[in-house]
Parts: structure tokens; C-alpha cells; sequence
């Protein structure tokens, strides 16, 4: 769809790249990546079947839609009412508004999205709409993918997004939202692989004074990935809660950059990341909140907790606050901790089998998280995947 | 209630025990019969709760001599959750907090855990809820507490509450309770001593581990130990615990000078 609007785009796009090169590890977004990987899924073609595997059926009152990159994800679909496809003209005029509001020109992943997505969904919802379902699945190669919504000004929607991969094969997704005054969006992903592939997915929210985001994040599995909110209250006075699960085993690598920054008073951030590492894997946790001079009664907070689960476990957790104006409350904390034996010997005084007791325990850890997640990832079993990962 | 012939359940004998390569524990010896209630007293730092987490088989708490025996068995063979499932129980000091975890869920578990070492069957989810219920009026605990996760903002007196309702349902041979008094306010502690008592029976035994004479007033104790620099120092009847309150442990330092001496 709309194939015309994007050529200027990837045109841009292919000349960025060029110009950006591939990252390094001088940059400091770049400084822990493990760039051989980035480099095999920059050189990957373009998926061009679907993903092998069925998916399960959707809950109840969910709308499903599926994107592979190559399909017209609109084709033979009934839309909720509330929703409507944005024109031509409309995507000219919305598209990478928020991209610009939220600064993120020159970010490789996006301007590498911009280079090879192929189309994209552009979507305004109105009013209260039922629980949406995005499926982002393909077969072997890259899928790049790119959705719009434009949730107008008291519009509510429930947005459950599942990225999903398996083998030699790749995702590249951006999604752009704005936010109008008082809209409400309860955004979940799950982004969840096999180990083999790879993950860039960029995430760039624009809210309006009095609208409300809320984004429950859970990712596992991933070869490489990499997963980058970045949220702007344009006139702060909103809300924004992230809570993110990051799970990590054999060799992998997982790194989630947060980004938020308050153009405008009162706003508000309730921010959770937990990493769960384990084997050789590495996590990685960089949270940016920027309070600029004129975001005053800013009230943030910002929490990492992380769990090694083996020696050879690592996680990289870094808060990047840039807090100008005076009158603000910004508490952060993180904490890198292994299984607690107390924990463990208390179960286990119980009559609950080491093993068992951890299985437990990890549940519980994960379950803080998963638990926000919409109605709608349900049918995805996310807990059993996550526990499922962790116990190979 | 003292009998002679009743079974000997566990038998501790010359106790040795370090934390840290630190001794803690040196020579306790201790014989618990079915049937009896043991106090266990004496100074901050004494040794009481190191001698509870060996018994209950902390991994921090290193045995360095001396034999356990429980119920003819050597308890230092068995794991931790291996001697829970044979009926050793130990009410914490201080209950763990563990977020995320369901209180329900984790008292389900933990009970059939216990059962199927009994031959007892496995209790469904539903069926677990009708026995929990029961088990809830021995402590007279809120429902309320079964859905939020194991102690996490549970209060003091609550975290006890929940550990007597834990012992209600592994139905222990061996409970050891570990100040379960401490932090109850005068009704809690009523009625923890209530259900203590109610799960009472001649086949069983308590080891209460406590600094007061209030909950030995609602508990009557067989005997009565004081323990001082990790061992027991002296060991008496109830009065012994009467006793203690006139004199508090002035007399403890002389016989450990006394004894150093010798
Ligand atoms: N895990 C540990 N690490 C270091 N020292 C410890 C540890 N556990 C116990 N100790 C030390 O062992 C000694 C005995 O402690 P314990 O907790 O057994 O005393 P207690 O008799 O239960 O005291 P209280 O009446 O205050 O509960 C103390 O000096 C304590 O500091
Ligand atoms: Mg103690």
C-alpha cells in the first residue's frame, strides 16, 4: 500500500545509510553490539514467503491483522469500526512527524527501516475501539515493516503487537504513533524467536498533553536484538508507563534503549525494566529520560532490576538522566542480582524441590511484567515461552 | 505431655556449626520425643536460629561435627526440601518476601509436596481452595492474604500468621517456630498459640525458640533450654522459664566463666 508515499523515503533512507555507514563501536549506542551480527542482518534479502509455522487463533472481540512485509496487510480485511485506512494525502502529510518530533534521524535502525520497509500500515483510530492484534511474521530473510496510527484526540485503543521469527531470517519494524490530547493507547509486544534470528524494532510515540501510553514489552529469544521506545510528551502533562522484559540464554544478545523526554510540564514516567540472563547471553538496559528547563513538576521513575542466571551471564544497565529543570522528582535505581538463596531456602524448607523452587521463582520475576500485557497475548502463551526458554 | 517410651524423633548430638568458617553452634545435644513441647531460650546472638536453619538444612550454615538424627534417619543426608516432606518444619524468624509468586500457588505446591510423601493424593486447585479454607480458621487469617504474593507487604504479625497456617497444612512431625511470638500483638499471639496448640498431638513435637514467658503462658513447655554461646547451658521444666524472668541471664556469664575455667 502506498508504495508511491514511501519512495522518497527509502530513497532517503539508502542514502543515510550510505552516509552513516554501518555503526561502530565508537558510538556510544553502538559501544557493547555485537556488530558482526548487525552486520549479517544488513546483508540479509527481503522475506519473500510467509512465516512456515500456523498461528494461533486470535482471543475473542480481537481484531487480527498479519504483515509479512510483502502482502497487502489490508487486503479482504474488515477493520473495527473506529479504525480507518489513512489516504494517500493523509500519510504524506503524517508520515515521519513523529519520527522528527522524537529525534530520530540519523538512528540507524530507523533510517534502515526507511531504506527497505516496502510499505506500510497507516491506521487512525477514533472514538473506543476494540483490542487490535498485530501479527509481524515472515519467512526466511528480512522483514521490514512499518505501521502508522494516529489515535485522535480521546480515542482509546488496546494494541497487542507479536513480532515473530524463526531460523535465518531477520525483523526491521518501525512503528510510529501520535497521541492526541487525552487519547489513551495500552500497547503490548511480544517480541519472541527461536535464537537464531535477529530484532531492530524502533518505537517513537508522540503524546499530547493528558493522553496516556502505556507499553508492556517482553522480548526473548533473539540472536541480536534490539528494541528502542522513544516517547515525547510534546507539552508533558501526560502519562507514560514502560514496563519491559528482556530474556536472554545461550549466546545471545539483547539490548533495550528507552528514551523520554518531557517537552512540557507535569508529565509523568513509571518506568520498570527487568533482564533475565542467562548461559553466555547479554542483556543490555540504557534508559535515557530527558527533563528539560521548561518541563517542571516532572515526576519520573525509573527502576532496572536484573537476574543473572549464570556465571557466564552479563548485563549492562545504565540510567541516562539529563535533568535541567529544578523543580522535578526523578528516583532511579537498578539492582544486578543472582537467585536469592533465601528465597530459594524458604521454598525449599517447604517441601518445594530445588528445581522447582527456581521454575518458581522465575515465573514470579517474569510475571511482574507479562502480567500487563493485553488480554489479547493470551493465545501466545507468553509465560510458558519465556519459562520454556529459560529451562533449555 | 512427657512419656519415656514415646519414639525418639530427633536426637542432636555434640552439634557443631559455622556460618562463614565463623563457629556458631558448639556441642548442642538435644533429644525431642513425640508428644513434647521444647522452649528454647536465651541471649540475642546465642545460637537459636543457627540451630533451627541446620535442622531445616540452610546452605549457608556449614555442619562441622556432631550428628542429627531424625526419627532413626541422619538428617544431613537428606536435602531441604527432602526433610520438609518427612515432616521437619521450621516457622522463620524472618519469612521471606518473595514478589510474583502467589501465595495460593505456593501454598499448594508446598502442601502436596508434603502429601505425596505421605501417599496422600494430589490436591486439584479447587479442591486446595476447600482446604485452605479450613486450615485459614486455625490462624483465623483473611482469605484476602491467599491471593497476594508470598509475604510480600504482609506485616509482621501477618508473616507469622501465614507461617502457623503453613504448618497447619504440612501437618509437621518436628515444627520448629522461631519467635513466632515476637511482633504478635496480644490477640495475634492468642491465637497463634491457639492453633499451635490445636495442631498438638501425641505423635508429634514443637521446639518453640522464644524471649518471653507470655507465650509459654498460653503453651505450656516439657522442658525448658537455655542456650548460650551455642550450646545448651542449662535445661529445666517450666519453671526454669519463670525462673529466667527474675534473674535474666546475669548467672549465664558466670557459668561460662565458670566452665571456662574448669
Ligand atoms: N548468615 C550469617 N552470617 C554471619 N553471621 C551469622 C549468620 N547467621 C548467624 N550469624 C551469627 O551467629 C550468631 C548466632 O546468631 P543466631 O541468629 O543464631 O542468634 P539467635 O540466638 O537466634 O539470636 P536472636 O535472639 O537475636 O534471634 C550471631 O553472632 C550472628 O551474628
Ligand atoms: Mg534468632
Amino acid at each position: 500500500m502506498a508504495s508511491s508515499v514511501l519512495a522518497p523515503v527509502q530513497e532517503r533512507g539508502r542514502a543515510a545509510l550510505e552516509q552513516l555507514g554501518l555503526p561502530n563501536r565508537r558510538q556510544e549506542p553502538w559501544r557493547l553490539t555485537d556488530l558482526k551480527r548487525l552486520e549479517a542482518v544488513s546483508a540479509l534479502p527481503a522475506s519473500s514467503s510467509p512465516l512456515p509455522t500456523s498461528l494461533p487463533a486470535s482471543l475473542k472481540g480481537v481484531t487480527r491483522m498479519v504483515i509479512n512485509g510483502f502482502d497487502d496487510p489490508l487486503a479482504g480485511q474488515v477493520l473495527p469500526e473506529g479504525i480507518t485506512a489513512l489516504n494517500a494525502e493523509e500519510l504524506e502529510q503524517a508520515l515521519g512527524h513523529t519520527l522528527d518530533r522524537c529525534g530520530c534521524a540519523q538512528v540507524w535502525p530507523v533510517e534502515f527501516n526507511h531504506a527497505k520497509a516496502q510499505q506500510i500500515l497507516a491506521l487512525r483510530v477514533r472514538g473506543r475501539v476494540g483490542p487490535l492484534e498485530l501479527v509481524l511474521a515472515a519467512g526466511a530473510g528480512l522483514n521490514a515493516t512499518r505501521v502508522l496510527l494516529l489515535v485522535e484526540e480521546k480515542a482509546e485503543l488496546e494494541l497487542m503487537q507479536v513480532l515473530l521469527a524463526e531460523g535465518a531470517s531477520a525483523h526491521s519494524h518501525l512503528l510510529e504513533v501520535h497521541l492526541g490530547q487525552e487519547a489513551q493507547l495500552r500497547h503490548g509486544v511480544l517480541a519472541t524467536a527461536d535464537g537464531a534470528s535477529s530484532l531492530m524494532a524502533h518505537l517513537a510515540v508522540e503524546q499530547e498533553p493528558r493522553s496516556s501510553y502505556s507499553l508492556t514489552s517482553v522480548v526473548q529469544g533473539w540472536n541480536l536484538g534490539r528494541l528502542e521506545p522513544r516517547v515525547v510528551q510534546v507539552d508533558g502533562q501526560a502519562q507514560t508507563v514502560l514496563k519491559g522484559l528482556a530474556v536472554t540464554g545461550a549466546d545471545q544478545q539483547l539490548a533495550t534503549h528507552t528514551a523520554v523526554r518531557f517537552d512540557g510540564p507535569e508529565g509523568e514516567l513509571d518506568q520498570l525494566q527487568k533482564c533475565l540472563a542467562g548461559g553466555r547471553s547479554h542483556a543490555i538496559f540504557n534508559g535515557a529520560i530527558n527533563v528539560p528547563r521548561d518541563a517542571q513538576r516532572t515526576n519520573a521513575a525509573q527502576l532496572s532490576r536484573n537476574l543473572l542466571l549464570s556465571d557466564r551471564a552479563r548485563v549492562d544497565t545504565k540510567p541516562e538522566l539529563e535533568i535541567v529543570a529544578d523543580d522535578v522528582r526523578c528516583a532511579h535505581g537498578a539492582t544486578v542480582s543472582q537467585l536469592q538463596d533465601d528465597e530459594l531456602f524458604y521454598l525449599q524448607s517447604r517441601g518445594i524441590a530445588a528445581a522447582e523452587a527456581t521454575a518458581l521463582l522465575l515465573r514470579g520475576a517474569c510475571q511482574e511484567v507479562i502480567a500487563q500485557l493485553p488480554a489479547a497475548a493470551q493465545v501466545w502463551r507468553p509465560l510458558e515461552r519465556v519459562m520454556e526458554s529459560l529451562a533449555s | 505431655m512427657i512419656r519415656p517410651d514415646a519414639e525418639l524423633l530427633l536426637d542432636i548430638q555434640d552439634l557443631h556449626a559455622s556460618v562463614e568458617d565463623k563457629p556458631i553452634l558448639k556441642g548442642v545435644n538435644l533429644q525431642v520425643r513425640a508428644g513434647e513441647v521444647h522452649a528454647v531460650m536465651g541471649r540475642n546472638g546465642s545460637g537459636k536460629s543457627t540451630l533451627s536453619k541446620v535442622l531445616a538444612g540452610h546452605p549457608a550454615y556449614r555442619v562441622t561435627g556432631g550428628t542429627v538424627r531424625y526419627r532413626g534417619q541422619d538428617l544431613f543426608e537428606l536435602e531441604p526440601e527432602e526433610r520438609a516432606r518427612l515432616g521437619v518444619f521450621l516457622g522463620f524468624q524472618y519469612p521471606v518476601e518473595i514478589p510474583g509468586v502467589s501465595n495460593l500457588e505456593f501454598l499448594r505446591v508446598s502442601t502436596n509436596a508434603r502429601r505425596e510423601k505421605q501417599g496422600e493424593e494430589e490436591l486439584d486447585t479447587f479442591a486446595f481452595e476447600d482446604h485452605v479454607h479450613d486450615k485459614l480458621k486455625v490462624v483465623q487469617m483473611d482469605p484476602a492474604f491467599l491471593e497476594r504474593s508470598v509475604n510480600e507487604g504482609f506485616s509482621g504479625g501477618e508473616k507469622k500468621r501465614n507461617e502457623i497456617l503453613q504448618m497447619a497444612l504440612l501437618e509437621p512431625v518436628v515444627a520448629i517456630l522461631d519467635e513466632t511470638d515476637s511482633g504478635l500483638d496480644i490477640d495475634a499471639l492468642r491465637i497463634v498459640a491457639g492453633g499451635v496448640n490445636q495442631l498438638a498431638t501425641e505423635d508429634n513435637a514443637t521446639l518453640l525458640i522464644t524471649h518471653y514467658q507470655r507465650l509459654l503462658d498460653e503453651i505450656t513447655p516439657d522442658y525448658v533450654h537455655v542456650m548460650a554461646a551455642g550450646r545448651i547451658l542449662r535445661t529445666g521444666g517450666r519453671e526454669l522459664a519463670l525462673e529466667l524472668e527474675q534473674t535474666g541471664y546475669d548467672w549465664v556469664d558466670q557459668e561460662l566463666a565458670a566452665q571456662g575455667a574448669a
